[in-house]
């Protein structure tokens, strides 16, 4: 089997997720080579194969419509039997375009690679669906951290220059990057974070109260933090931080993929949930079934007369 | 100008699962409301209609109940309802859910079409950029701010790590909506009475259903039980009591 993987470049740097796709390549025994925009004067995927490099200078940092062609044109000359994109906000734009193009079942997601079978999971994680391409060409997304590189990438691709101007209707203006918060997550060595089963905003009191009594700084996940109960600089997830304390407290979090990738390096995990089939139970080390507006304050009048 | 929204009824995420007959979760026994992506989709579109007078057409495909969904859609301040009919849509696959959509709206002109990023059930990220590619429109996804001016199109995209990317368009386009893009407004019971008078057309989705799936779903299942972490369970004083004991005894953190 070949596969074409695609490595993704943004503001300026190649990212490293090209190593988690390699890393899916080579549990489907397959032959790989890759794609991407980039500059070919900077830092290269460590990989030995062929590159097939379009000029970011050329072909813009987001221009779907480019990109998709630019890759329609290496799949006519490759003909692989999959295309395999990070499930980011990169691949999940650029995927369903290439699917459409060519007519191929897209399988979003994977988690898992089974019997040789893709493994998706659904409904927050409650769920996992096998699925099967009915084509001769799939295009797969994986989630981010599902397939880790055994070893360091390493490597030195055989790059061939590809060409087209961005044409697409979409233009790029430029980035925001998140201002820098008062708080430091990422040093903090207790975490207790509040999800969407505070409730209410005044119940966030609770978790900072906790986190207090345990010398550690407070978190949210991400509904809390649209809901503008706590600031963005304290969101633990994918689009914020990601945190790896000593003691990492879940109230009320049911473990979206999203805010699990974002903190299950932690030590040691406590989820407080009244749902116990929560997919945050996946990463617990203990799980309270309990209310969190009944256990916060009890847990931490307790740990205050320690 | 002319705008779509396009959503989806799926089941609370909170709730007990089971494994259908018919190779899908069973459906029955469950809450349903709409997508929480969609919502925030229809409260773009809705503030886009109050800004510009625009006409706003809900569409949702699903079987009959999907319509107290769509009834919600029209009291946030959707126009009209079209409801594509079918009991069999959540065995398609997205390519055929997206084909269906765009035959519905390849031929009426509209300016912007909304969509949720995903849904909460499959999270496939698919229906919407397909639905932009099959008609020819430009798509942008992961939208999490939205402005139109002087008759284009300005989106801020989120990206990974806090990043955003502002991205500019002009209509014909297709947007799909991230959480946290607005704050969708609760329907007022003046506006959900007024709904019940608003048009809701149905459409057998057979009439546009023309494209075949690429897919299919060979199992469903639920995952393994991961971990081996210990529950608590029982009356919470005794609960804390416990949670401190392991703590003590598994973390540094009470020294």
């Amino acid at each position: 089997m070949k596969i074409l993987l695609v490595a993704e470049y943004r503001q300026g740097k190649l990212l490293d997720n090209y190593t988690e796709l390699l890393a899916f390549a080579g549990i489907m025994g397959a032959e790989s080579v890759m794609f991407t925009v980039a500059e070919a004067a900077g830092a290269l995927p460590n990989f030995d194969g062929r590159l097939y490099l379009a000029e970011v200078s050329q072909a813009g940092e987001y221009n779907p419509e480019t990109h998709r062609q630019l890759l329609l044109d290496v799949v006519e000359m490759e003909q692989p039997e999959m295309i395999v994109l990070s499930h980011s906000s990169y691949g999940w734009d650029l995927a369903p375009r290439l699917a459409v193009a060519l007519r191929a079942a897209q399988i979003s997601e994977v988690v898992a690679v089974e019997d040789g079978q893709l493994v998706a999971s659904m409904c927050n994680g409650k769920l996992r669906r096998t699925l099967k391409s009915r084509g001769k060409i799939t295009v797969v997304t994986t989630q981010a951290g599902a397939f880790s590189p055994t070893d360091a990438a390493t490597g030195a691709p055989t790059v061939i220059p590809v060409g087209g101007a961005a044409s697409g209707k979409v233009k790029l203006l430029g980035y925001e990057t998140a201002k820098p918060g008062g708080v430091d997550l990422a040093r903090a060595e207790v975490i207790v974070s509040a999800g969407r089963g505070v409730g209410k905003p005044e119940n966030v009191a609770m978790v900072a109260n906790l986190a207090k009594a345990l010398g550690g700084e407070y978190g949210a996940s991400r509904p809390v933090v649209d809901s503008l109960w706590v600031e963005h600089n304290r969101q633990v997830g994918t689009t914020g931080h990601t945190v790896a304390p000593k003691l990492y407290i879940a109230c009320g979090i049911s473990g979206a993929v999203q805010h699990l990738a974002g903190m299950k390096k932690s030590e040691f995990v406590v989820a407080i949930n009244t749902d116990r089939d929560a997919p945050i139970g996946d990463v617990a080390d203990v799980f309270a079934v309990a209310d969190l507006k009944q256990l916060l304050p009890i847990l931490t009048e307790k740990l205050q007369a320690l | 100008m002319k705008l779509l929204v396009c959503i989806k009824q799926v089941p609370d995420m909170e709730s007990k699962f089971k494994i259908g007959t018919d190779g899908w979760y069973d459906r029955e026994g469950l809450a349903w409301r709409m997508n929480e992506y969609d919502e925030y989709g229809v409260e773009q579109a809705v503030q886009l209609k109050e800004q510009t007078g625009a006409d706003l057409t809900v569409l949702c495909l699903g079987p009959e109940q999907v319509k107290e969904t769509m009834k919600k859609a029209l009291a946030m301040g959707c126009d009209r309802g079209v409801h594509i009919a079918d009991d069999q849509s959540h065995l398609k696959d997205p390519y055929e859910i997206a084909s269906i959509i765009a035959e519905f709206a390849r031929d009426k002109n509209f300016d912007l079409i909304f969509t949720g990023m995903q849904s909460q059930d499959r999270a496939s990220a698919q229906v919407g950029v397909m639905v932009a590619e099959l008609m020819g429109l430009p798509a942008v996804t992961t939208i999490v701010g939205f402005a139109y001016a002087d008759g284009k199109v300005t989106v801020k995209r989120e990206l990974e790590g806090g990043v955003k990317a502002t991205v500019e368009v002009a209509p014909p386009v297709l947007v799909t909506c991230q959480l946290g893009l607005n704050t969708p407004r609760y329907p007022t019971l003046p506006n959900i009475m007024k709904a019940k008078k608003k048009e809701l057309l149905s459409i057998p989705a057979a009439d546009l259903h023309k494209a075949s799936g690429l897919q299919e779903t060979a199992k469903i299942e639920f995952p393994a039980k991961k971990g081996g972490g210990v529950f608590l369970e029982g009356e919470v004083s005794t609960i804390a009591d416990r949670l401190i004991g392991i703590l003590k005894e598994k973390t540094a953190v009470l020294a």
